[in-house]
């Protein structure tokens, strides 16, 4: 993969350290008691304000703003996301016990709707009138200002960038942390995204009428669209030096990953799936690895009509028959947009660590076209190989490989 | 909180086994910057605090049927990077990476606003569906076929810089490769109104052209430009790249140190750099550490400005980048860009941006007739 590049800036990506907030725990270790129990995260809103309060059942953070910035100690009026990607990249870094000061590290954070969560009441009264509206909430607006807010609360030296693919962000800022350790430009690079429920969003996907009123069912027949989530999920990403003079063990490897496009339509998948199916095989490719080496794939999965059958149908032509334990973990988080990548690799290395593969929730009967029955419950399986897929609008399609260290 | 500050030394052609070379380049700007018009031979002057794009007739360039749904912003960047690859030469890059400070303001505007007047029902779903960063990038990779690497990039003004990083680190991996790569972002009467009112602008400003004799304040800017970028040398290139650095909240000396080291790095002294492209904005604090740092460094070096020329915005250094190598592939820099003429030939140009005293990037670039 790397053929130009002389040896000594060749460096294998370990992760060193994960770290997520979701509807189903702000920690790894709440995640991992969810997943044991079959816990889904998926209920009514409490926190944001939206006329679909009732009707729209959500994956929720269940802390306040209020309640969030009192955990973490920051000062007031942070916009959601970027109080969510502070307690994920934090938990991140407390686990990878790397210091980052003694290190040229960055953060590479994805998020879709940055600080929209503040401009949506800033436009309520600047409609009215444009001298009206506290600009205070708006300060933070811009997607980089809530990395800037995580890098200066990490206190990053040496990178800072934020990436917004729509829903596959945050694998592309992993992969990019991955190519700035294997090329030598950092040793250090803290890489996932945080996303905070909006009215933004939650209007944005009811407009495209792929919601599901019900607790979503992804991969089943009877699937009638997405939940949206909320969350944060960063993985530490060293290189071997860094792992050699820290001396810990390295959790799991980045070992592949591809970036493709659908180029088939602005918002939905093609349906045979051809971008899913060559970020996959691109991504096997890079690995060097081959279809019976992945032991799990945690798929896109997001309960709607289209994305599950254009997917499962890039999985089955790449797989053919012998399919590995698969799972859709939106069932529990719901769908949580540029973050779901940051996540789902957290939930990836955890399948590694914990040698269990994650149950997809709510499945009782089989896509007729396809026939892929994902994993129902919580089991332990030996897991060397992880593939995680995150695709978005903009036909951006993301794979990505942790592998057992 | 801990005070932070950046310095990330990107690229350097010496310690690199390869340099970039510019292939092509598409730019929509507020000034005539595509066409066959001689470089700024005529200059676009208006009065306020804002500066729009002089917009070709995207018919030429896109198919009407698609047109009607796009956003200008859609429309701006698309085009450019249309008439990048044109300029090329090239049918179907090997990647599409965008950098955008702002993303689509017009659609997120339009789609909130509904979104508050209509109290959250009946919404038209097209202006959300656009509203992503990524849409640029997405709706080129459709019109193109392209499903090849595609990336977007939003870290204020370093997004066009993290376009070029990750160019960087494609192309090292395969000097082959034919990337395109761009900057965009547009003003909304929105932002405009909001930006106002964080005092970013110059108020009663009579033309552009007079963005530098008063302290306080800069000019809103937009605009669009687009590169194709390979790491193997060919007979049309504009000119080449020889370093990127990005810094973000550097102190004076980390910054004057980085641009030296990176000189260094080049193998290059400051005394031969022939011309300096500073990314002044008018407004005397954000531009104070600049201005120490060309006086300190590059008394000896032709000066210009280009921000009079395109406005401020967190993607106007790839206004700058096209800019530079346009002077390098005509061998000329224009009347209106001048501040300091030394008559030097120019055979190395550093760009030096900042924005608002934050964001602060470096790009070295030589001429390719030099080289060849």
């Amino acid at each position: 993969m790397l053929t130009n590049l002389p040896d000594t800036l060749k460096s294998r990506v370990h992760v060193a350290g994960i770290g997520v907030i979701s509807a189903i725990g702000v920690s790894v270790n709440q995640t991992l008691q969810a997943f044991q129990h079959s816990r889904s995260g998926i209920g009514p809103i409490n926190f944001l304000n939206t006329a679909h309060q009732h009707s729209l059942p959500v994956g929720e953070v269940k802390f306040s703003n209020d309640q969030l910035e009192k955990k973490l100690g920051v000062k007031p009026h942070l916009t959601r996301t970027a109080l969510l990607g502070i307690h994920a990249a934090r938990e991140a870094v407390a686990h990878a016990r790397v210091n980052i000061s003694n290190w040229r590290s960055g953060l590479i954070s994805a998020t879709t709707v940055g600080g929209m969560d503040k401009t949506e009441n800033f436009f309520s009264e600047f409609l009215q009138d444009e001298q009206h509206g506290n600009l205070h909430d708006v300060i933070n607006h811009e997607c980089g200002k809530s990395t800037m807010l995580i890098a200066d609360d990490l206190g990053i030296n040496g990178f800072l960038s934020t990436i917004n693919t729509a829903c596959s962000s945050s694998v592309n800022a992993i992969m990019l942390g991955a190519r700035l350790i294997t090329q030598g430009m950092l040793d250090v690079v803290v890489a996932g995204g945080t996303d905070a429920l909006t009215r933004f969003t939650l209007n944005g996907f009811n407009s495209l009428m792929i919601l599901d009123s019900e607790p979503c069912r992804p991969f089943d027949a009877t699937r009638n669209g997405l939940n949206l989530g909320e969350g944060a999920g960063f993985v530490v990403l060293v290189s071997d030096r860094v792992r050699e003079q820290e001396a810990f063990d390295s959790l799991a490897l980045v070992s592949g990953f591809a970036n493709t496009n659908d180029a088939f339509h602005q918002t939905a998948s093609s349906p045979d799936g051809r971008g899913p199916y060559s970020a996959m095989e691109q991504a096997l490719k890079t690995s060097g690895l081959t279809t019976s080496d992945i032991d799990y794939i945690n798929l896109h999965g997001t309960g709607t009509l289209n994305n599950d059958l254009s997917e499962g149908t890039a999985v089955k032509r790449l797989f053919g028959e012998n399919l590995p334990a698969l799972s859709s973990t939106k069932a529990f988080t719901g769908h949580t947009l540029g973050a779901s990548g940051g996540i789902e690799a957290v939930f990836s290395v955890m399948s590694l660590m914990q040698q269990c593969v994650w149950p997809n929730l709510r499945f009782a009967e089989a896509m007729p076209e396809l026939g892929i029955v994902p994993q129902k419950t919580v089991e332990h399986a030996s897991v060397r190989n992880v593939m995680s897929n995150s695709f978005g609008f903009g036909g951006n399609c993301s794979s990505i490989i942790f592998s057992k260290a | 909180m801990v005070s932070v500050e950046i310095v990330l030394q990107l690229f350097f052609r010496k310690r690199s086994t390869m340099a970039i070379y510019i292939k092509g380049m598409g730019t929509i700007s507020p000034q005539q910057s595509w066409g066959d018009e001689t470089l700024l031979s005529q200059i676009m002057e208006s009065n306020g605090d804002k500066l729009t794009c002089y917009e070709p007739e995207y018919e030429q360039w896109i198919d009407p049927k698609n047109l009607r749904r796009m956003s200008r912003i859609i429309k701006l960047g698309v085009t450019a990077g249309l008439m990048a690859l044109k300029e090329a030469d090239v049918t179907n890059p090997d990647g599409i990476i965008t950098g955008t400070g702002y993303g689509c303001l017009d659609d997120t505007g339009i789609f909130l606003t509904k979104m508050v007047l209509n109290e959250e029902h009946a919404l038209n779903p097209t202006p959300f569906i656009q509203s992503t960063h990524n849409t640029i990038g997405g709706q080129l990779a459709l019109l193109l076929q392209c499903q090849h690497y595609n990336q977007t990039y939003t870290q204020g003004a370093l997004s066009f810089e993290n376009s070029l990083l990750d160019a960087v680190l494609q192309l090292q991996e395969n000097p082959t490769k034919k990337l395109l790569i761009g900057g965009a972002d547009e003003i909304t009467e929105a932002s405009h109104a909001i930006q106002k009112r964080f005092g970013f602008f110059k108020k009663e400003l009579n033309s552009n052209l007079e963005l530098f004799n008063a302290p306080d304040g800069t000019i809103n800017g937009e605009g669009a430009s687009f590169t194709v970028l390979s790491g193997a040398a060919g007979t049309h290139d504009k000119a080449s790249i020889e370093a990127v650095q990005l810094f973000y909240k550097p102190s004076y000396a980390v910054l004057q140190n980085g641009i030296a080291d990176a000189l260094t790095q080049c193998g290059i002294n400051p005394s031969e750099v022939d011309f300096v492209l500073s990314g002044k904005s008018g407004d005397e604090r954000s531009d104070s550490m600049l201005k120490k740092a060309i006086a300190e460094m590059f008394a000896s070096s032709s000066l210009g400005y280009f921000k009079h020329l395109c406005g401020e915005y967190p993607t106007a250094s790839s206004f700058a980048l096209w800019l530079a190598a346009r002077i390098l592939h005509e061998h000329h820099i224009p009347d209106a860009v001048i501040i300091h003429d030394t008559g030097r030939p120019v055979k190395n140009v550093l760009v030096l941006n900042q924005y608002f005293g934050t964001y602060y990037s470096l790009m070295l670039l030589q001429s390719c007739r030099a080289t060849l």
